[in-house]
């Protein structure tokens, strides 16, 4: 294999250094849009060529050239690139879409200065979450994506943005704490905070602490992930944002705490001790989102409950802890980010059209905007599983290894998320009738929708289709990365080949392992 | 062998701090909540202080014995977390002034939509209007209309006009 980790940080650094450049030339609009555009592509095509290379060996950057664990490693496994590769399409999409909006409304109601450079540190901070090796880099890409998502999320300080910022703001502040807490007692217990080389230790501490620890961060991984319970702030928040602001949140930013319960359950705990608990959170999760679905008015926030319902269904593929289970999920994840991304911008486009959000105002979209009509049907029904959509493929998958798996909790989850996905399928035909077949209350006003914001949409609910069209590769691909999760050993051994030191620099500065105890051995 | 029991004094801050940060981050009052904050995120900035091990002297080669150095990398991780709780608590603080400004208060609110709804469920109505889910018939209007096998004329019995305008025949 060639050496192509040079390539592995491109994905972090290009859009932390454009974000630097649009700040630095915030007066010029244009140039903003232009660096933020060749930015995103060119990490993107990073994504795709780790994406080709990971399928045949992880590969391992040790940053500084500090052998890991001395220093940080960013690892780029077959999961983290795939998960890189469908965020930055995803997120390049969006970017267009706004870069259209701010030409249309002539930077009326966003502050385009700040938007740019934001975007980009998003971007950077989700790649550093993806790629991390490290449980303390995992917690500096998780603020890092924060500290912009608080930005964006609050953007142009209006009032409604300052109440739901607030309230994001702060539960995202108490799951940053609990995972801070969560790192203090792994280095207590361990000495350590590298991945691999927690894998390698921890099997060997308490189990008690074990269980704390696992416990913890599933707490701090499922706020951010909207798990039930502690999953209301997400309705409450994210319909606020703007329209693309919206989209990319629901897409990514929810997908990097399902990554992070993923990498943290099936290389530091193995052995399942919690996937009852899992399990049930799931099917929680699942059905409250639903219901709540099926009870709003307003189409930003329906979407956003059908976003908490289908987080339960990829909980419920890692719960499964097997091959089947974890490859569906994965390939779950895959799908929704794209599905739900489209959704919303979709429901930006609605919004722009009708002028309004909720449901009792619009109406009659099927007959003057043919092409949004299309453009909602065809991820909606993704969403809401219908054959032979990504979405079905995935449910599917999951559904199967629920029924292998043979327990009852798991035969219970196979018969809710047929219940979720059936309630998903009301939600939105309810949605569909009211915005686009009943007749609308009062003539909506004629808006043009500019080719440059259906443009990103149109090619989003394409990548959603062509899901569908290689989801055998895919699923391939998934289960490959799937077997590689479940076996620990495949992973330490990529970042610590020798089992105790990475490649690098290290020897002359700490001592060697064997001979002391793990307090000493940094 | 280094003894890695933690000071209890240092347990004690920790506890203390936390419980006062949480306390406090379940105020109504935006100031309050960001006190809350600051609190807590030094309480966890003293726990990472305590999984390093005793307290020595600086972890630099050749200035101090290998056996008595401090453990160097709790301390860069707290200095991060110190310098990002920073930045978010200017943030929070802008955001609080910025309600101030809007509201005359910087207290948290909470979700409209959400009680909305709630309320709505409460008092049995639907969550919304729709074409069909309006009642604008009782049963027994609905039932006087209906035309039955009894010979008798519809509506005699009630002998009024629905509430639509429509005499029942």
């Amino acid at each position: 294999m060639s050496d192509l980790t040079w390539v592995v940080p491109l994905p972090v650094v290009l859009p932390l250094f454009a974000a630097g450049l649009a700040l630095a030339l915030w007066r010029h609009g244009r140039a903003q849009g232009v660096i933020s555009v060749v930015a995103l592509t060119a990490s993107l095509a990073a994504s795709v060529v780790l994406l080709v290379a990971a399928d045949d060996a992880t590969l391992v950057l040790d940053v500084g050239g500090w052998s890991a664990p001395v220093g940080i490693s960013l690892v780029a496994d077959r999961l983290s690139t795939l998960m890189l590769t469908v965020s930055f399409a995803v997120t390049l999409a969006v970017l267009v879409y706004s870069l259209a909006q701010g030409v249309e409304d002539g930077d009326a109601e966003t502050p385009v200065a700040i938007f740019h450079p934001t975007y980009l540190v998003l971007t950077a901070g989700v790649a550093n979450a993806f790629l991390s090796g490290d449980l303390f880099n995992l917690y500096v890409g998780f603020e890092i994506l924060l500290a912009a998502s608080y930005v964006l999320l609050t953007l142009g300080g209006t009032g409604e943005r300052i109440r739901a910022g607030t309230i994001y703001v702060l539960v995202s502040l108490v799951s940053s704490v609990i995972f801070l807490t969560a790192i203090a007692v792994a280095y207590a217990a361990t000495g350590t905070v590298n991945l691999a080389q927690l894998a390698l230790r921890l099997p060997e501490i308490d189990p008690g602490i074990q269980l704390v620890l696992q416990l913890l961060l599933l707490i701090a991984f499922g706020i951010k992930a909207a798990i039930f319970p502690m999953s209301a702030w997400l309705p409450d928040s994210y319909p606020t944002a703007p329209a693309p602001v919206t989209a990319v949140f629901a897409g990514l930013l929810t997908k990097v705490g399902v990554y992070a319960v993923i990498r943290t359950q099936t290389l530091l705990f193995p052995d399942g001790r919690l996937d009852d608990l899992l399990l049930g959170a799931a099917l929680a999760t699942m059905v409250v989102g639903i219901l709540g679905a099926v009870a709003q008015n307003d189409i930003k926030r329906l979407v956003s409950f059908t976003l908490v319902s289908h987080i339960g269904y990829m909980i419920f593929g890692i719960a499964l802890s097997s091959d089947a289970g974890l490859s569906s999920a994965i390939f779950y994840v895959t799908h929704h980010i794209t599905v739900q991304t489209a959704l919303f911008l979709v429901v930006g486009l609605m919004e722009r059209r009708g002028g309004s959000t909720s449901l009792d105002e619009l109406g009659g979209l099927a007959k003057i905007a043919p092409v949004l009509a299309v453009l909602f049907f065809v991820p909606a029904m993704n969403l809401a599983g219908i054959p032979p959509m990504s979405g079905f493929l995935g449910k599917t998958g999951l559904l199967q290894a629920g029924v292998a798996a043979g327990t009852w909790p798991a035969t219970l989850l196979v018969v809710g998320s047929v219940t979720t996905s059936l309630l998903t399928l009301y939600a939105i035909v309810k949605a569909w009738n009211k915005a686009f077949w009943q007749a609308a209350p009062v003539e909506l006003p004629a808006v043009r929708l500019p080719a440059g914001m259906v443009g990103p949409a149109v090619a989003l609910v394409a990548l959603g289709v062509s899901i569908t069209v290689v989801a055998g590769p895919l699923f391939g691909y998934t289960e490959r990365a799937a077997a590689m999760l479940r076996d620990p050993d495949q992973y330490v051994a990529s970042v610590l080949p020798d089992g105790a030191r990475g490649e690098g620099l290290s020897d002359d500065v700490a001592l060697a392992p064997s001979d002391t105890d793990p307090q000493d051995d940094r | 062998m280094i003894d890695t029991s933690p000071s209890l004094a240092l347990v004690l801050v920790v506890g203390v701090l936390v419980a006062v940060g949480v306390y406090l981050l379940l105020e109504r009052s935006l100031s309050r909540v960001v006190l809350g904050v600051i609190l807590l995120g030094n309480g966890v900035n003293v726990l990472f202080l305590v999984a390093g091990g005793a307290a020595g002297g600086a972890p630099i080669i050749g200035l101090t014995d290998e056996s008595e150095m401090s453990d160097p990398l709790p301390q860069a991780m707290v200095l991060t977390a110190i310098v990002i709780t920073l930045g978010m608590t200017a943030f929070l603080l802008a955001m609080a002034y910025r309600s101030w400004q809007i509201n005359a208060h910087d207290e948290v609110q909470d979700d409209l939509e959400d009680r909305r709804v709630a309320r709505r469920a409460a008092a049995d109505q639907a969550a919304f209007a729709d074409a069909d889910t309006e009642q604008t018939t009782t049963l027994d209007e609905d039932a006087a209309e209906v035309r039955d096998e009894t010979g008798e004329p519809d509506g005699a019995a009630s002998g009024a006009a629905g509430p639509d305008g429509r005499v029942p025949r």
